[in-house]
């Protein structure tokens, strides 16, 4: 931009009127926030992943922007707004910590479309968005419980949130499916990130006899430690951690966020962009299922893949009673799925995992 | 439901050493800068410049052992750079220490960009034949890769060299008064200058055991906060190079115990439990505290020769 | 050979002039950094140092150098006080949150009621957060001689720990559907620190860090406790000789460095962030140790060098995602920004003289 041209601009724009800046240029302009580093070959890479993929969709007709490692309240808030001020049409925002500000921004910018990743809370211009992880945790369960022959599952948590909670129960209930014997041993973490005591807590896990790790963090460290004991399970999270195929990684959870942000980038050029909330799983295809190596034996595969097929196409849900809560108190009813609000705001361990959820 | 019978207590000890080898390795580096008076903050950056510098450099050649060399220099190089503001420009050592930080995180995230979601060669255990079948001995001390015996071995060579050589003797000298140490003829920016490279050097080593053997992959800011650990570990061990093994271990094996607690279901809550490592150190430090645990006379000072 | 003399004053002329240079090669070495990653270096440094002042949309990015500046100053401010006289609280961060859980605890405790009490209660509990978790260190320190760098540091990753422990449990927003983190307190009015002029980005805690400014440049310039500081920094034997009590100091300046790292917190967790949650914290207590000493300890210069520091960020946040730079680049500038700083700071203090190198 030269000196001129910023005089003009300057001179032609004197208060938030963005709409019009955007048009100007022709192009439609999507905007990212991320909480961590692109680099983090998790949670971040792979909406990355999904911007990469609206930018090979769509070429010229589209630019994004992006800023990573952005904290949650007045940062996000700040970048946001710039955004909305450059002329974004389109902002996705990927960590639930921004959605007050994502609110706030979308109050003053009712022209800009903003998506909100995991939150609850919507406005005109506001969506919510988010994916149905429990649906593969299904998968991992039923797995699980056939691969373990300890009858010992071990599961890293991050922090106690309805989110992880709803993981444990999903993959509790298909492993105890197929096997009553098995135990979940649970460690919390504390933390989003720190592969080092990802690492620990795999050791540790294993070390009390889990011949299958389960974990609901990031980084390949549990995959590393169960790779060095020999004879324990794993399965990626998040990105497909394929490099620890065939074994001990037996399948996968891949966050595949590209078909959402092509289609709603999509509304935005037609005009038909609305509001709404999206909670889509194995079906939509925003959870991937890792390939299922040969590690697994075979009938167990074919079990796994039929347990995708199923959930995919809706026959099957994977909180279908009867359940009872962890307490002996009912949950489900024979036959009765659970609603998503009930999923949503998960804070209880379904009968028959051991321990307290950290409060 | 608590069933502490499924702690194995071989493994559990075991697992002391390869948590603390990271800590060991940058404290005791950070120890001998501490010990010529030079407070060198930049912990945390010269590690996770250790950590990307011998990842990619292991992924690169295929050797491990050929990564923490690199990590060595890496550590080194990012450390000159504090060793030019605190020695030559004779800028505020805290200042520059943390400004290390923000730079290293910085620059290896750059580094590293095309190394994310790769596993490194492993670097396998020393194999130690039929000694590694001695009951309860074996498990524990014989079954652990080169660098963690290194590290034990770094420890007792400073420990050594401090205390019985005459570079050790300078090398305090320094540390304890910097212009009386300069009048008897010492070239005290060079001593200094060498001891931060060499604390560099071990800083270096110590993130590439994290990238290259606890965890292994590359992720930004994958040291996540051990080089600050590290830093309170000197002061701990109160400048003394077998207090930073004991402190190692004990913080090592206070993470490892409450994630052990927390697997056989202990009823304390989590949070009190991923905290007591941090509040066990705290009193341990005020139970050490009562004997001498005198800072090296010039630490932090800066020093120009005016005559 | 140049040898380097020590000027027997500080030179004015340089302490002004040497932010200048430091700047002026920062842009040209970041300049460098930004053309080795295809981006265009002009372009760059303007956009990071212009773009938040001058640009098209500095009406909203000024206000934001003061919500992003103020933590950072009123916590630098505190900090320097011991700094000065070499008692070192690097805990600042775990303060920042102790304040921040007080001040939040104490309004959400009377939600939903509506008093005008209750923003001077949460300030009140917000200074006493973060002087409490500052006089844990200093009482060990008194008692039994204990570093207050371990204490102080080690009590971050407590504090952290609480803080998550809060947002999962007791101060969990009731209507908040299980997910963790409080009840937005921007929404709460009686316990809203809000904007005290719309648009300028005025909120008490600006008003806090302008004030603590000026309290400790007459402390340090006029009061006997600013020269006992003064005084025990500089020749501890002599502060002891002219009746310094060390004790009482180590509790003031660890104790005043706490409290004003709460009030941070406080005013941060009910204003600009509103809620209490697991990832509140944002590095201000560790980024406020750099601006301490970047200001060179001075009330003035802190003030300056909180400044420059938001300006940074703000700016940085602006070139990501204009230019494409990744976050890691501008971290690497504001690391190049900082050793310049402290280099050239040099020659304030020294003026270089051709002659012999380090006399034996």
């Amino acid at each position: 931009m030269t000196f001129m041209k910023l005089l003009a601009s300057a001179a032609l724009v004197a208060g938030m009127a963005t709409a019009a800046f955007a048009e100007s240029h022709g192009k439609t302009k999507v905007g990212f926030v991320y909480v961590g580093p692109v680099g983090d070959g998790g949670w971040t890479y792979e909406h990355n992943e999904g911007r990469l993929a609206v930018e090979e969709e769509f070429g010229d007709k589209v630019e994004t922007v992006f800023v990573e490692s952005v904290a949650e309240g007045p940062d996000s808030e700040r970048v946001m707004t710039q955004m909305a001020l450059d002329g974004a049409d389109l902002i996705f925002t990927t960590s639930f910590g921004y959605m007050d500000p994502t609110i706030n921004v979308a109050a003053k910018f009712p022209d800009v479309k903003f998506e909100h990743a995991t939150g609850y809370k919507r406005a005109d211009n506001v969506s919510t968005y988010s994916a149905r992880f429990y649906e593969g945790r299904a998968i991992q369960g039923h797995i699980a419980g056939k691969m373990t022959e300890s009858n010992i599952v071990g599961y890293i948590g991050s922090y106690p949130i309805p989110e992880v909670i709803r993981g444990i129960n999903s993959a509790f209930i298909h492993a105890r499916k197929v096997n009553p014997d098995v135990q979940f041993k649970i460690v919390w973490a504390y933390t989003w990130f720190d592969p080092a005591k990802e690492a620990d807590a795999a050791k540790v896990l294993i070390e009390q006899g889990a011949d299958v790790i389960l974990q609901h963090t990031d980084s390949t460290a549990p995959q590393a430690a169960a790779q060095e004991a020999g004879n324990v399970v794993t399965f990626g999270q998040a990105s497909d951690m394929a490099q620890f195929a065939p074994f001990p990684r037996v399948s996968s959870i891949i966050d595949d966020w590209a078909p959402y942000y092509i289609a709603r980038t999509k509304a935005v050029m037609d005009g038909t962009w609305e509001s709404k909330d999206t909670w889509d799983g194995i079906g939509a295809g925003m959870v991937g299922i890792g390939e299922i190596t040969d590690a697994v034996p075979a009938d167990v595969k074919d079990e796994a893949l039929a347990l995708k097929a199923s959930i995919a196409d809706g026959s099957y849900h994977p909180f279908t009673g009867p359940l009872k809560k962890q307490d002996g108190s009912d949950f489900l009813a024979e036959g009765e799925t659970a609603d998503d609000g009930t999923l949503a705001g998960m804070n209880f361990y379904v009968e028959g995992i051991e321990g307290d959820i950290p409060q | 439901m608590m069933d502490l019978s499924a702690i194995n207590p071989l493994l559990f000890i075991a697992g002391f050493f390869v948590a603390a080898t990271p800590l060991i390795f940058a404290a005791i580096g950070e120890l001998v800068v501490e010990r010529t008076g030079v407070l060198n903050l930049g912990v945390e950056g010269m590690m996770i410049m250790g950590a990307i510098c011998g990842f990619a450099t292991a992924v690169e050649t295929g050797s491990p052992l050929l990564g923490f060399a690199a990590a060595a220099l890496g550590g080194a190089a990012l450390s000159l750079l504090f060793a030019f503001l605190t020695q030559v420009m004779l800028a505020n050592q805290v200042a520059s220490g943390l400004a290390l930080t923000l730079f290293g995180l910085g620059f290896s995230a750059l580094l590293g960009q095309s190394y994310v979601g790769i596993k490194p060669p492993r670097l396998g255990d020393i194999d130690f034949g039929p000694l590694a079948d001695i009951p309860v001995v074996g498990p524990i001390l014989l079954s652990h890769d080169i660098i963690v015996y290194l590290g034990i071995a770094l420890v007792v060579a400073v420990w050594a060299t401090l205390k019985f050589t005459r570079a050790g003797l300078v090398l305090r000298a320094v540390g304890e008064n910097h212009d009386a140490a300069h009048a008897l003829g010492f070239k005290v920016k060079r001593i200094r200058t060498l001891a931060i490279m060499f604390g560099g050097a071990c800083a270096g080593v110590g993130g590439a055991y994290i990238s290259l053997i606890r965890v292994p992959q590359w992720t930004e800011g994958m040291t996540a906060g051990v080089g600050w650990i590290a830093l309170a570990l000197v002061v701990f061990a109160s400048w003394r190079p077998f207090r930073v093994l004991l402190g190692a271990y004990l913080f090592g094996g206070l993470v490892q115990l409450q994630l052990n607690l927390q697997g056989v279901g202990v009823a304390i809550p989590v949070e009190y439990l991923a905290m007591s490592p941090y509040v066990i150190t705290i009193v341990v430090l005020v139970v050490l505290s009562r004997d001498s645990n005198r800072a090296p006379g010039s630490l932090g000072r800066i020093f120009h020769a005016s005559h | 050979m140049i040898t380097l003399v020590k000027r027997p004053e500080p030179s004015r002329a340089f302490s002004l002039a040497a932010p200048l240079l430091a700047v002026l090669a920062t842009m040209v070495f970041g300049g460098l950094l930004f053309a080795a990653l295809g981006k265009d270096p002009v372009l760059a440094i303007r956009t990071i140092f212009w773009e938040p002042l001058f640009g098209e949309f500095a009406f909203f990015y000024r206000p934001q150098l003061l919500i992003k500046g103020a933590p950072l100053v009123l916590i630098a401010i505190g900090l320097s006080l011991g700094f000065k006289a070499g008692i070192w609280n690097i805990g600042a961060e775990g303060q920042y949150i102790m304040g921040a859980l007080f001040g939040a605890g104490a309004g959400l405790a009377f939600y939903p009621a509506d008093s005008v009490l209750i923003f001077p209660l949460m300030v009140l509990a917000g200074a006493l957060g973060g002087w409490i978790w500052a006089m844990i260190p200093a009482v060990l320190k008194v008692k039994f001689g204990t570093n207050e760098i371990l204490v102080s540091l080690m009590l971050v990753y407590v504090a952290e720990q609480f803080l998550a422990s809060m947002s999962l449990g007791l101060l969990k927003n009731p209507e908040g559907f299980g997910f963790p983190g409080s009840r937005n307190l921007q929404q709460y009015a009686s316990a809203h620190n809000a904007e005290l002029i719309t648009g300028t980005g005025m909120h008490w805690g600006v008003v806090a860090a302008f004030v603590a400014v000026i309290f400790a440049y007459v402390l340090l310039a006029r009061h006997r406790l600013g020269f006992a500081i003064r005084v025990t920094g500089e020749a501890p034997r002599a502060a002891k000789f002219s009746g310094v009590d060390p004790a009482r100091l180590v509790l003031f300046c660890l104790g005043t460095s706490g409290l004003l790292a709460g009030l941070a917190g406080m005013f941060e967790v009910a204003g600009p962030s509103g809620q209490v949650t697991i990832d509140f914290n944002v590095g201000y207590g560790f980024t406020a140790i750099i601006v301490a000493f970047l200001g060179r300890l001075h009330p003035v210069g802190i003030l300056l060098a909180g400044g420059l520091m938001a300006l940074t960020y703000i700016g940085g946040d602006i070139a990501q995602s204009k230019l494409g730079l990744p976050a890691a680049a501008i971290q690497v500038f504001q690391g190049m920004l900082l050793f310049f700083l402290l280099a050239f700071d040099l020659f304030t203090n020294y003026r270089l003289r051709p002659g012999r190198a380090e006399v034996v």
